[in-house]
């Protein structure tokens, strides 16, 4: 068996790597009461109170859970366009 | 002596908890330690089983509470070990037939009378649950690998930190190495950067397990299979001892292990 070319190739079909994915998200989701649905809410509320002041690429905007130790945190990284872009 | 209290608990059912309890306490009391263990799975009893203690019971921990019985009268001692005693459960009664105060006083009663004090709880996270963590001075989560068991030791290792009793120790329990090995089991690592939390032994899927609570002898009373070292380690890791974790490696021989063993240091 070409186990290694499978071992190379297949890592995130194995069921071990799906299961800790699913975990991953599953334990953010529990940890912080918050469910997918409302994490994409709060983005959009944070993307649109940021870019009433500032301009900004919300394509290029990434707001993502990390987690910490046993902590969660919402870690957003938001490029700001250049202020002479803004002013044309 | 002050006795440590240790809880020993998970959030599912049938991960473990049972079986960790008394191989945890025989090889404690086999090390020369004094050691009380309490079933605190009130009306579902099995502490004395997986003993082999179950035909010595009079009284229980609900007698010992409401007063129909001194401290004493309700550790049934085990004759294999020099000083390993059970309270066993009630088996007629519920959960609320005692409170997390009662447990404290019970405890404190035998604190300065041995060494350890080993809980063995209940699944779930309510009144059993808060019983057997009221009076711990240290938490074992015990947990399989996969993932309705992590995800639940994860809620249980946040209600023992908001309970200010943490940080819990992790027991990974039921490791197969050959479905490790195929990519078809979370392994050790896996689960230690989902849950951040200690590692304090990873115990193998092991039939010496099966057949030794047939018997009522915890594989831990001989250090002949992988299961019963692994707890053996535990229990030395739980006094404080740096003992290297097990190889699981079913191609791993004894010999392996043993020269591992040597070259790692077992200081
Ligand atoms: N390492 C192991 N290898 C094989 N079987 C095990 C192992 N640990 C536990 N078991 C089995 O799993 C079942 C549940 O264990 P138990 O200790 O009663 O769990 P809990 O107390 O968490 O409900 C029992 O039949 C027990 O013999
Ligand atoms: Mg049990």
């Amino acid at each position: 068996m070409a186990g290694w070319l499978e071992q190379l190739l297949g890592k995130k079909d194995k069921s071990a790597e799906q299961a800790k994915e699913r975990l991953k998200l599953v334990l953010i989701h529990d940890r912080t009461d918050l469910t997918p649905h409302q994490l994409e809410v709060m983005k959009n509320e944070l993307l649109e109170v940021i870019s009433r002041h500032v301009a900004i690429d919300p394509s290029a905007v990434k707001i993502d859970m990390a987690q910490d130790g046993r902590e969660q945190r919402l870690i957003a990284d938001i490029p700001l366009k250049p202020a002479n872009a803004r002013r044309r | 002596m002050a006795a440590k209290v240790l809880t020993i608990t998970s959030g599912k059912g049938g991960v473990g908890k049972t079986t960790t309890t008394a191989n945890i306490a025989v090889a404690l009391a086999a090390l020369s330690y004094k050691v009380v263990c309490i079933d605190a799975d009130i009306g579902l009893r099995n502490l004395d089983v997986v003993l082999g203690l179950e035909n010595r019971i009079v009284y229980d921990v609900v007698d010992v509470v409401e007063g129909r019985c001194r401290l004493r009268q309700a550790m049934i001692r085990d004759k294999r070990l020099p000083e390993l005693y059970l309270i066993p459960a009630a088996q007629t009664r519920d959960k609320n037939a005692i409170s997390p105060s009662d447990m404290v006083r019970l405890c404190d009663e035998l604190r300065n009378e041995v060494d350890w004090i080993l809980i063995d709880s209940p699944a779930g996270i309510e009144r059993g649950f808060r019983n057997a963590l009221a009076p711990a001075d240290l938490v074992v989560v015990v947990t399989n690998p996969e993932v309705s068991a992590v995800r639940d030791a994860d809620r249980i290792i946040g209600l023992i930190e908001a309970e200010e009793k943490g940080p819990a120790r992790l027991i990974l329990n039921r490791v197969n190495m050959n479905l490790v090995k195929r990519g078809d089991m979370l392994n050790a690592d896996d689960v230690l950067e989902l849950l951040a939390v200690e590692l304090i032994g990873i115990v193998p899927e092991d039939e010496a397990v099966v057949v030794s609570t047939n018997r009522g002898q915890p594989v831990a009373l001989d250090g002949k299979s992988k299961a019963g070292l692994a707890f053996q380690n535990i229990a030395r890791r739980l006094n404080g001892e740096q003992v290297p974790f097990l190889s699981l490696d079913e191609k791993d021989g004894f010999f392996a292990r043993l020269g591992r063993m040597f070259r790692t240091g077992g200081a």
